[in-house]
């Protein structure tokens, strides 16, 4: 094993001290003043403030996306709108390493990610709908597909900036225009991105970007907008489908998952291994469709757990902004202690905890990465999203045993599967109930290549063909 | 020599391919507008909507892993059962809306047509639906839509025949299996419709029909975990609507808003969710990006 001497990234974003709300093209301060800080998680320091959107400022929004929409973005020709999308995406790419490196400060993921997923990622999603914007009609949704109106997003603090980019783009290029709300622990990248739409001089009220937590949330889904699409938890979720009822507003939601990842008997071990290490571990696990419970086959799963530990062994936990980081900080102290939480019911419940000697950075939240051995199905840490670096490891025998595990959660967001034979694949795929099925690979992600879950992960997909449903009347 | 005593039939409700009545035990008077009375029918209680979930729970994975094709030959036999009953469901539909027997008789026409435009659409919506994705990795990316699950309907009140076709062609010609609470005034055609189904191949519980109250019954599927779409096309009352849609909430059931019409390929959309399957293409292709 070789030690790795820390390689810090040496930009440094222009992060200002204080950041107001984006409404109407313009940067302003709550109605009420109200202001919050935000955190670097990985060493607890402040970042910024930030203006805290009330009730007020979320009208004020609605209102200029409204008159934008009506005036400006929704009159203007397919082409001309996806010139400003082309117009987004390539500033991205340009200012790619300044919000990589804010993206790692402001939520404590590694640099490794920000700059090689997140921003590129980001950056592909308005590329990719840009070109939808002239085309909608050729989208297999009616001859004359017409916007929604007004938007109001809710994105989770897990990808800030490529959550964004899910949510905006696609309902840019279907003519309508947005309020979103950060989450409260990541604003950072949003409010770049705000500077970036007056840079691209986006008409005023395309985008509003309102920072604040969930009362501000609330407030963008109860407001005058036409369409909810959140990303987020089950609990919120469930509670914002409720809060839309009988109203006209249409919604699509993401939410929880609790991924199966299984390894049958005749998979490629070592590619594997490596799939369920970036499955559980990529983004410190906080990650929707993150694969937190391996199913590996009774036959192989003494060699495939000990190649997994050995493997996790490997990976190096901390400083966020060290190249070599592969994981970096907990989000928040909140979810700090949720993972805590959760993991201990694992262990009083008889689960047996695995953990990789590693030194932890002594500010900051951290958790080592997690592997729990005899899980039993009714466990909470089998059956509950955990949103951390904890892995469940059940075992099986049968295929069909396989899939009846896989199955068995209320949720349906994604699964993984490992063999190397192709009609395997197939039969597990068309049986496994979930939105996405990565087969030999995991947490792949594409604009073009649609994302969403079944049961109660949601419905409504984000990229691809099928994204483009959540922003149009049809 | 005395009249011959007409045989009248028993309206029973349609789960899981057989014919019950109201585990309850209760029936209700059904009349055309006019007032006559035409028959009783069974009043559908929760244990019915119950049972009928169970039935379409039951049905579902085996329904939805027959071929499109199979699928397709079903549907298109319950047009021509329709097709050989048209008179007869001219008669009952006349009586239940009260329309001119040649209007009836063209109703019961359209509906045989759309189930047979519903059968053609069987070996079809995935490839409109769905298709490869040109992800930008060496990968090759699937989308294909597949069925929610089992879908709960109110059926339009105004519209008992053509109106229930749309509840229950779509969704089943998806894949899904399907519980239909028939027009609350009207159910008559609806529940003759099920003798139609039920020599029509259809395996039993793909399509169960109910006969009951809205308000009563439609608030146990809405609330039923079992359920994972919900069709408020036929809810009149815009605040039962509401509150059948916050229920629905609790366990994040797909619905179907009251008003939102029958377009064909909306309603196979409607019922349908996308699956995205991965696949490494090319020898290079490792576990994953991140590490």
């Amino acid at each position: 094993m070789f030690e790795y001497a820390p390689a810090p990234e040496s930009v440094r974003p222009p992060i200002k001290e204080h950041y107001g709300l984006f409404i109407g093209g313009e940067f302003t301060d709550a109605e009420d003043g109200a202001v919050f800080k935000s955190v670097n998680p990985s060493t607890e320091e402040a970042l910024f403030t930030v203006a805290e959107a009330g009730e007020a400022d979320v009208a004020k929004a609605v209102a200029a996306a409204r008159q934008a929409q009506e005036t400006v973005w929704g009159p203007m020709s397919g082409a001309e709108r996806g010139k400003y999308l082309f117009r987004i995406a390539r500033l991205l790419q340009e200012r790619a390493r300044e919000f990589a490196v804010a993206e790692s400060m402001d939520n404590g993921k590694p640099i490794k990610e920000t700059r090689d997923f997140d921003v590129p990622t980001a950056a592909q999603h308005f590329f990719y709908h840009a070109g939808w914007a002239d085309k909608l009609a050729y989208a297999g949704l009616g001859a004359d597909p017409r916007p929604l109106g007004v938007v109001g997003q809710v994105i989770p603090w897990n990808f800030p900036l490529l959550m964004l980019a899910w949510k905006i783009a696609p309902a840019l290029a279907c003519g309508n225009t947005v309020v979103l709300k950060p989450a409260e622990t990541t604003p950072l990248t949003a409010l770049m991105f705000a500077e970036l739409c007056q840079e691209a001089d986006l008409p005023p009220g395309v985008v509003n970007i309102l920072p604040g937590a969930g009362a501000a949330g609330a407030a963008v889904v109860n407001s005058a907008v036409d369409k909810v699409a959140f990303t987020g938890s089950t609990a919120v979720g469930r509670a914002i489908a409720k809060a839309v009822a009988g109203s006209r507003k249409k919604v699509t939601l993401e939410l929880g998952g609790k991924a199966a990842n299984i390894v049958f008997d005749d998979a490629p071990i070592d590619q594997a291994v490596e799939g369920v290490v970036n499955g559980i571990f990529f983004n410190q696990g906080h990650v929707c469709c993150a694969g937190s419970r391996l199913l590996v086959q009774e036959s192989v799963a003494d060699d495939v757990l000990a190649r997994l530990k050995a493997r996790v062994e490997t990976l190096r936990v901390g400083d966020p902004l060290d190249k070599n980081t592969d994981i970096g900080a907990i989000n928040s102290a909140e979810q700090l202690a949720r993972i805590r939480a959760l993991a201990e019911t694992g262990a009083g419940e008889g689960a047996d905890v695995w953990q990789p000697a590693c030194d932890l950075p002594e500010r900051g939240f951290w958790f080592r990465p997690t592997v729990f051995t005899g899980v039993q199905q009714s466990m909470r840490i089998a059956q509950e999203e955990i949103f951390g670096p904890v892995l469940s490891v059940l075992t099986f025998r049968t295929p069909d045993e396989a899939i009846a595990k896989a199955n068995n959660t209320p949720y349906g967001l994604s699964a993984g599967v490992w063999t190397e034979k192709g009609s395997k694949i197939l039969w597990a795929a068309e049986r496994l109930r979930a939105g996405v099925v990565w087969a030999n690979t995991f947490n792949q992600f594409d604009a073009a290549s649609p994302f969403g879950g079944l049961k109660e992960s949601g419905y409504g997909r984000e990229g691809g063909r099928q994204g483009l449903e959540a922003y149009l009347d049809v | 020599m005395s009249e011959r005593l007409r045989v009248k039939k028993t309206y029973k409700l349609y789960v899981g391919g057989k014919f019950p009545r109201s585990e309850s035990g209760r029936s209700y008077p059904v009349s055309s507008p006019d007032g006559t009375e035409l028959a009783n029918a069974a009043l559908a209680s929760r244990k019915d909507a119950r049972d009928a979930v169970a039935a379409a729970r039951k049905a579902q994975r085996p329904w939805a892993g027959q071929t499109a094709y199979l699928r397709g030959q079903i549907l298109y036999r319950a047009a021509e059962m329709l097709e050989g009953r048209a008179g007869q469901f001219a008669e009952e539909l006349a009586d239940a809306t009260g329309a001119a027997p040649d209007a009836a008789l063209g109703t019961v026409e359209a509906a045989v047509d759309r189930l047979v435009h519903y059968a053609g659409w069987t070996d079809k919506y995935a490839s409109v639906l769905g298709g490869a994705n040109p992800v930008a990795g060496p990968y090759f990316n699937h989308t294909t839509p597949e069925p929610l699950g089992v879908v709960a309907a109110v059926a339009p009140q105004d519209d008992p025949l053509l109106g229930l076709v749309d509840a229950f062609a779509p969704a089943i010609a998806a894949g899904n299996t399907v519980v239909v609470l028939a027009s609350e005034d009207r159910p008559l055609p609806a529940l003759s419709l099920g003798e139609v189904l039920a020599t029509s191949d259809l395996p039993g519980g793909v399509v169960n029909l109910l006969s009951g109250k809205v308000a009563e019954v439609a608030p146990h599927l809405a609330s039923h975990a079992d359920v994972n779409g919900l069709d408020l096309t036929g809810v009149r009352d815009a605040d039962l609507a509401a509150s059948l849609e916050a229920a629905a909430a609790e366990t994040l059931k797909v619905v179907r808003r009251p008003g939102k019409g029958a377009d064909a390929l909306d309603l196979l959309r409607q019922w349908t969710e996308y699956k995205t399957v991965w696949h490494p293409a090319g020898m290079a292709a490792g576990a994953g990006g991140a590490y």
